[in-house]
């Protein structure tokens, strides 16, 4: 026998760690970069961080193949050839400038709104925001309008945050987890962390959707539901356990606004609270039966009672409720059919709901004092934790879904209960708290304020004096009121149609407009590419920045390179999209860990080099200096508000404050040592009933997140909603048009209630269509790399068992597959596990020949496809003249999921490739490499 | 299995030189000079080309000595051993039948015993694999020795013995088909025993590892379809042992005696095709494929 | 070394729980991320931003659906690397002696520099565990991180599996069961831990624990129907529930 080989088993890891925060997605993971001789080796989720807490996901692992990607882009670019042709030249960074300003800067002088701003996969909002502020256009939003506008807002007015970046389970107590239209999604690490916690202690998951993968495969019980009923399904929920009074009397009466009286008399004031003189809604105490206002110390607000003056009976909100939740409409047995799921089942999941909140109750012994003054000796946790995205987001009647979700999880009294759902700062945050839409655009100044926001009623709807729309995409106007996102699906075809008017330059960031991120593909490529009269682009300049040869890069007139996310500075800020855990408060940095190879610059930095050449006022010293020369300059010394800046940890002199203080020079530094993050931990018996708990609320306060406690209600009923009905009615100044005053006063409602979304044009097509992306590429803004394209390198469309045998179908058969709006011919394959009347697909693996680096044969190309060719921005006409959007009528969504279709066996076609086909584009940075043996140690 | 040539040309052509080289060792036929050096150069050509090419499909060739290290467990090294000693025996041998007109019985017999277990250390590469249940059986060897004799005898002329032989080796071909076909089954592996899911209900390759290909994939998945293989093996079986049995039934011809000679080898190129296109590794099973 | 030890000291694996897997393909980048930089020859990737891109992988998540006798089809994503068999046919096939079983800990190896790439070890593997790198010709496998799990340049939690310390949903446990206390053994005493294939008798040191029984929510309906009697039938009747009910309050 040999000897066994001598190992060295510890072999040096690498030369150093340089720890900085993942881009790969939107998780925002720590990683540490382990580097050798100066280049990438080796990249592993950081343990001390507290998203990931040391895990990390393909995409984080695969970062490595992200910094050395052939489709990095490597120059600003200029093109010479048409547009969408990809032909382009290099150019230095001085001209790309001079360029963009000789633009923008003639835009600024005349009408700012002639810039539409748009950032997609921006992970700098509130820097993006401001830059446009300070540009004086009101035309800018990021993609959430197509993303998730829906949960985000449908939470923020029920409830004072949503989920995600809102407020996470609490994963430590909870028994039994219920997760709406997430897949494999939104969010990635933390939720498959928490689910692994739970299951490791017996907990029971219940998943509900059309699609069992992901997260749903490892669901306990799966409810493979009909898309789009949701809110039917959690409305029958809500329905059996008011029914069965398993619902937290206690909890509703204290920090909702189940007992708030809801004004009964005919006008302009019906269906609004009753107030006092303050503006307070008003209650009806128990101890005293008086009406008060609802905050008022030791008030214990009544559910029941009802008050009476003028001959007029005001009832409380929940009386409102019961009359529309206990109506057999919503009886399991009434909804079972439409939703896909047998009554027995949605009996014995809200049975299983009510066992576990109310028979699993259990108590924390901790302290703490409400906002009305009342000491509670102890905090009473409701095992119960839900979760949702997506699938619930991306219907048209999503909004109202949302909020019916966030209602079943308030009746059974767990949010922000031990075992619940908790927020994470600087939620929770009432809707009143955040900003009214701005749009006030005047030549060579500011924008009045900030873009997006929360609209409370009509009065700050964004409309010009006329009744126009002011934003290019009709953003918080009758058409969609409280578009909080914006709605940037609809820019490129609004811009195109000149409706609500023209525009001269469209400047985007990380948004593939012209193939995954929009709907109508080909439409849109049409639109970007399409002249006027005199033979000029109909949009006539286009400015993108992005790291990679995206399929967008050859709409553009000018490219504005970016750096990849390991070359540059970022910080992940509590004013922007915050990376906070319900137990602290938390927000990040990326720095430059390797110095990009090519001639790139950090987008945020070309954006303060902008506003210094065009002496944007918010950037520039009362000197006429700049204030920053580049992003990095920026994070550490802007201020918001004095002491409140981008980073809230080391702030001050010594680095020794956190939340508000001084700037400190050193900050940067400061996160490097402490591994690229900072956390300040919510103090113990402030952490649970955050919206009503004091030691919270002045927590809160010190941190800089709110100037003064907001101690606020959760809105089962919406008022604002109640507004737009109001106006519906013919009530206030504002009016909508009459086409859309039905539609409000339908959907509008103030008590959620669920709606069959506009299904005209559908006939004939009855499956439903949906598509994911991975788990492996989910929220990935990058490339088909090296090693993730192995795992995902084409699509099929998965077809249900009951429909392939119906269409004779078999694994590797193509099928046509049609909506009112086109058709694609692509490859199927069987999948059991999945709603019988429903199809899909993995999102944004199909590739334009030509982008991204990839060889014109590459899988993605050929086989891969977008059901993105099937959905258009618009619904098929009405025979009304008008063409309605294909969106929330609420928010403006982006209603994905509502696609019908019709499925056909299919020939293959000819060249074996799925249509439709488009011609290659040229790609300004070649192609990849043949092979790859990435090993940088020795 | 993926039909490598380098591992079809390798069996198929030492295969039949070592049988002719265990004749040759018999003294069958008894040759010296010339017309042994004919002999010897064709069973040397053969062998030594078939062991040759098998070192087409290795990594490292370069590293190929090393392979002589583990003969205590490792069928592969056993068979570096064997073929090695008798190729020197055989060599030995042939020095004294071509040069010195000596026939040195007990090295011949020694060679012969070593060729033919070359053969079998051969076929055992390929029986002692279980992932392979079409391989796994007791007729695999019993097939490359039946063939390796045949094919010997009939290049070694010895018509009177190639005629049992090859009776002997189409009778072993058709039973290690019929076998063959049931052994994946027989073996009891399925897809439920491979992902211990089986007992949970009827299991399904759902989406593979990766969507494209990759080494295991190449390597062990190769699919013939039923109705392909149905013809190659009559052809395979008609050259290999009907053409030359025919033949040799004939009144002797040097004409025949060559054409049955190569009848014969397209024959087992054929069947030696169909034994690896056709073996289903138990790794296709992860993937749903055979 | 082409022989097995008659017995190891430890048997160190992994165990994977099949119900807790989501499938999100973490184990296999940060395991080709790590063994691509460390132990031996990278894991090359061909035709790498082509047509045909194929690399190699130690690590690869399948997936499968089961249809059981009545009820959903269920969806069960199965990571699968090597097993680290008790009796690995994958060494006693190799004819240069490269692929052995540490003593130590009966870790299946491949040395490199006496690997001639002849992939008969490969064949040998029921698991399809080894993959023959088309760059460097060698035989690559999982080594249990070898490199990792020993080295004192990393902090003592960091010495495990590349795959385990990356696992966001906690599936993958790695541990010595040859040792009947230690955490992992625990677990597939509890959970009924599997092999794979043992009809190859291969005894494979790597465990899975079973997906635990799904979609049993409606047959536990007799024991939640008492829960959701209805307080009322009429929406009246409801709200005098309501007003007897705060009273309790």
């Amino acid at each position: 026998m040999n000897q066994q080989p001598n190992l060295n088993l510890s072999p040096p890891v690498s030369d150093e760690i340089r720890r900085t925060t993942c881009y790969m997605c939107a998780c925002r993971c720590g990683i540490n970069v382990h580097m050798k001789d100066g280049k990438v080796a080796y990249i592993e989720g950081n343990r001390d961080h507290p998203v990931n807490k040391g895990v990390l996901c393909a995409k984080g692992s695969a970062g490595i193949m992200q910094v050395n990607a052939p489709s990095r882009l490597r120059a600003p670019l200029k093109r010479v050839g048409p547009r969408g042709s990809g032909e382009f030249e290099e150019i230095s960074w001085d001209e790309a400038l001079d360029i963009a300003v000789g633009w923008l800067k003639p835009v600024r002088e005349d009408n700012p709104e002639k810039l539409a701003f748009f950032t997609g996969r921006d992970q700098s909002q509130s820097f993006t925001s401001f830059w446009a502020q300070n540009f004086g256009t009101c035309n800018y939003a990021a993609h959430g309008g197509f993303c998730s506008v829906n949960m985000a807002a449908g939470g923020i007015y029920t409830m004072g945050g949503a989920f995600w970046e809102f407020g996470q389970p609490d994963w430590d107590h909870t028994k039994l987890f219920m997760l709406f239209g997430v897949a494999e999604d939104h969010d990635s690490n933390p939720i498959k962390m928490g689910i692994g916690k739970i299951k490791a202690r017996g907990a029971r998951v219940i998943g509900v959707n059309p699609i069992r993968s992901g997260y749903n495969a490892v669901a306990d019980d799966w409810v493979g539901i009909t898309p789009g009923t949701d809110g039917l399904f959690i409305m029958s929920l809500i329905h059996v356990l008011m029914k069965a009074g398993k619902i937290d009397l206690d909890y509703l009466s204290r920090y909702t606004n189940a007992p708030v009286l809801i004004d009964a008399s005919e006008g302009p004031t019906k269906g609004l609270f009753l107030r006092d003189a303050d503006g307070k809604p008003l209650v009806v105490d128990r101890n005293t039966g008086a009406l008060t206002a609802f905050d008022k110390p030791g008030v214990r607000p009544d559910l029941s009672a009802t008050y009476e003056k003028g001959g007029v009976t005001h009832r409380p909100v929940f009386h409102l409720m019961a009359e529309r939740y206990l109506n057999d409409e919503y009886a399991p047995e009434n909804v079972a059919n439409q939703c896909g799921i047998p009554a027995t089942r949605i009996h014995a999941i809200a049975g299983e709901l009510a066992r576990v909140a109310f028979d699993e109750a259990f108590e924390l012994d901790q302290e703490w004092t409400d906002f009305r003054g009342e000491k509670h000796s102890k905090m009473i946790g409701r095992p119960v934790a839900m979760h949702s995205m997506r699938g619930v987001s991306a219907h048209a009647n999503g909004f109202q879904t949302c909020r019916a979700l966030h209602v079943l999880q308030i009746i059974l009294g767990t949010v922000e209960v031990p075992g619940g759902f908790r927020f994470k700062p600087p939620y929770p945050k009432p809707v009143e708290a955040h900003p009214t839409p701005h749009c006030k655009v005047t030549p060579n100044s500011p924008l009045d304020g900030p873009h997006l926001g929360f609209v409370q009623g009509p009065e700050h709807l964004a409309l010009k004096a006329d009744g126009s729309p002011a934003r290019i995409d009709k953003a918080f106007t009758w058409e969609n009121p409280m578009s909080s996102h914006g709605l940037m699906h609809m820019v490129i075809s609004n811009a195109h149609a000149g409706d609500p008017y023209k525009i001269d330059t469209l400047f985007m960031y990380m948004a593939n407009m012209s193939w995954n991120s929009t709907m109508n593909t080909k439409g849109v490529m049409e639109m970007l590419t399409d002249k006027d009269e005199n033979g000029e682009y109909v949009i006539p300049h286009i400015i993108y920045s992005d790291a990679y040869s995206s399929e967008m890069v050859a709409y553009a007139d000018l490219i504005l390179p970016d750096t990849t996310y390991l070359e540059r500075h970022d910080c992940i800020s509590l004013l922007d999209r915050p990376i906070c855990e319900a137990e602290a408060a938390a927000d990040a940095i990326r720095w430059p860990v390797i110095e990009p190879d090519r001639d790139v610059r950090g987008f945020q930095s070309v954006l303060i080099d902008l506003a210094n050449r065009m002496g944007l006022p918010g950037f520039t010293k009362d000197d006429g200096s700049a204030k920053w020369v580049d992003y990095a300059d920026y994070i550490v010394n802007h201020e918001r508000k004095p002491g409140i800046g981008p980073l809230a940890g080391f702030r001050g002199e010594n680095g020794d404050k956190e939340g508000r203080g001084e700037v400190n020079p050193d900050q940067l530094n400061r996160y490097i040592e402490n591994g690229g993050f900072y956390v300040a931990h919510i103090p113990a018996g402030a952490d649970y009933y955050k919206p009503w708990n004091t030691a919270y609320q002045d927590w809160a306060v010190g941190m800089g997140i709110y100037d003064s406690p907001q101690p606020y209600l959760f809105q089962l009923y919406s008022e604002p909603m109640r507004k737009f009905q109001l106006a519906a009615e013919g009530h206030g100044e504002r009016q909508p048009p009459d086409h859309l005053r039905q539609r409000i006063k339908d959907t509008m409602d103030p008590l959620p209630l669920w709606y069959e979304t506009d299904q005209t044009g559908n006939e004939g097509f009855t499956v439903n269509a949906l598509t994911q992306r991975p788990m492996a590429m989910y929220h990935s803004w990058g490339t088909q790399n090296a090693w993730l394209r192995q795992l995902h390198g084409r699509n099929p469309l998965y077809v249900p068992t009951k429909l392939m045998r119906e269409h004779g179908l078999e694994d590797g058969d193509w099928a046509k597959v049609s909506s009112p709006h086109g058709e694609i011919t692509v490859p199927v394959m069987e999948m059991a596990a999945l709603n019988d009347n429903t199809v899909w697909t993995w999102n944004a693996i199909g590739k334009r020949k030509g982008a991204w680096a990839l060889e014109n044969d590459a899988p993605e190309a050929t086989k891969g496809f977008l059901l993105n060719h099937l959905i258009h921005e618009l619904l098929p006409p009405k025979g009304d003249g008008l063409r309605w959007a294909n969106s929330d009528p609420i928010t403006g969504q982006a209603a994905w999921f509502d696609l019908k279709v019709k499925i056909e066996k299919a020939p293959a076609p000819g060249d074996a490739e799925s249509q439709p086909e488009f011609a290659p584009i040229k790609s300004p940075v070649g192609t990849g490499p043949k092979n790859l043996a990435w090993k940088v140690g020795k | 299995m993926h039909p490598a040539p380098s591992v079809i040309i390798f069996t198929t052509l030492s295969g039949l030189g070592f049988g002719l080289l265990f004749f040759l060792g018999l003294g069958l036929p008894d040759v010296s000079g010339w017309i042994a050096f004919v002999f010897f150069a064709i069973a040397y050509g053969l062998s030594v080309g078939g062991l040759l090419a098998s070192t087409f499909h290795l990594g490292h060739p370069e590293r190929a000595l090393k392979a002589f290290t583990q003969w205590r467990s490792s069928w592969l090294s056993r068979e570096g051993w064997c073929s090695v000693l008798a190729l020197i025996f055989m060599g030995l041998y042939a020095i004294g039948a071509i040069f010195l007109g000596q026939r040195w019985g007990v090295l011949g017999i020694l060679g012969s015993l070593l060729s033919l277990l070359t053969v079998f250390t051969t076929s055992m590469i390929y029986a002692q694999l279980k992932t392979i249940p079409r391989w796994n059986m007791k007729l695999t060897p019993a097939m490359f020795l039946s063939f390796s004799l045949a094919g010997g005898a009939l290049l070694a002329g010895q018509t009177r013995v190639a005629l049992p032989l090859l009776l002997v080796a189409a009778l072993v071909q058709i039973l290690y088909w019929r076998q063959g076909d049931q052994a994946l089954a027989d073996s009891g592996t399925d897809l439920g025993t491979a992902t211990g899911l089986g007992t949970r209900g009827a299991v399904r390759a759902f989406e593979p590892p990766h969507t494209g290909t990759n080494y295991l994939l190449r390597e062990f998945v190769h699919v013939v379809g039923r109705k392909h293989a149905e013809k190659l093996r009559l052809i395979s079986f008609v050259l290999a042992f009907f053409v030359p049995v025919v033949l040799l039934l004939l009144p002797f011809n040097h004409l025949f005696a060559l054409l049955a000679v190569l009848s014969h080898l397209a024959g087992i190129a054929t069947s030696r095709w169909l034994f690896f296109a056709q073996a289903e590794h138990v790794v296709g099973l992860y993937y749903g494929k055979r | 070394m082409t022989q097995l030890p008659q017995s190891t000291e430890r048997k160190l694996g992994l165990v994977i729980d099949l119900d807790t897997c989501v499938g999100c393909h973490a184990c296999v980048i940060s395991c080709k991320g790590w063994n691509t930089e460390n132990y031996g020859a990278p894991l090359s990737d061909q035709d790498a931003y082509g047509a045909n891109p194929s690399g190699t992988f130690l690590n690869r998540v399948h997936s499968y659906e089961v249809q059981p006798a009545e009820g959903h089809a269920q969806l069960i994503h199965f990571p699968k690397s090597c097993l680290h068999c008790e009796d690995a046919p994958c060494v006693t096939v190799c004819p240069t002696g490269a692929s052995y079983k540490r003593v130590e800990d009966g870790i299946v190896l491949v040395n490199e520099s006496d690997c001639i790439g002849c992939g008969l070890c490969a064949w040998s593997c029921p698991y399809g565990a080894r993959e023959l790198d088309q760059a460097e010709g060698v035989m690559k496998k999982c080594t249990l991180c070898v490199d990792r799990i020993y080295n004192e340049n990393l902090p003592e939690v960091d010495r495990v599996p590349s795959c385990v310390r990356t696992c966001p949903a906690g599936a993958r446990h790695f541990g010595d069961l040859g040792d009947p206390d230690s955490e992992v053994s625990k677990l597939v005493a509890d959970r009924d831990g599997m092999d794979l294939m043992p009809e190859m008798g291969t005894k494979p040191v790597n465990k899975y624990l079973p997906p635990r029984p799904k979609d049993q929510i409606e047959e536990q309906i007799d024991i939640l129907a008492p829960l959701l009697a209805p307080v009322a039938e009429e929406p009246k009747g409801f709200l005098g529930w309501l007003d007897k009910t705060l009273e309790k309050l």
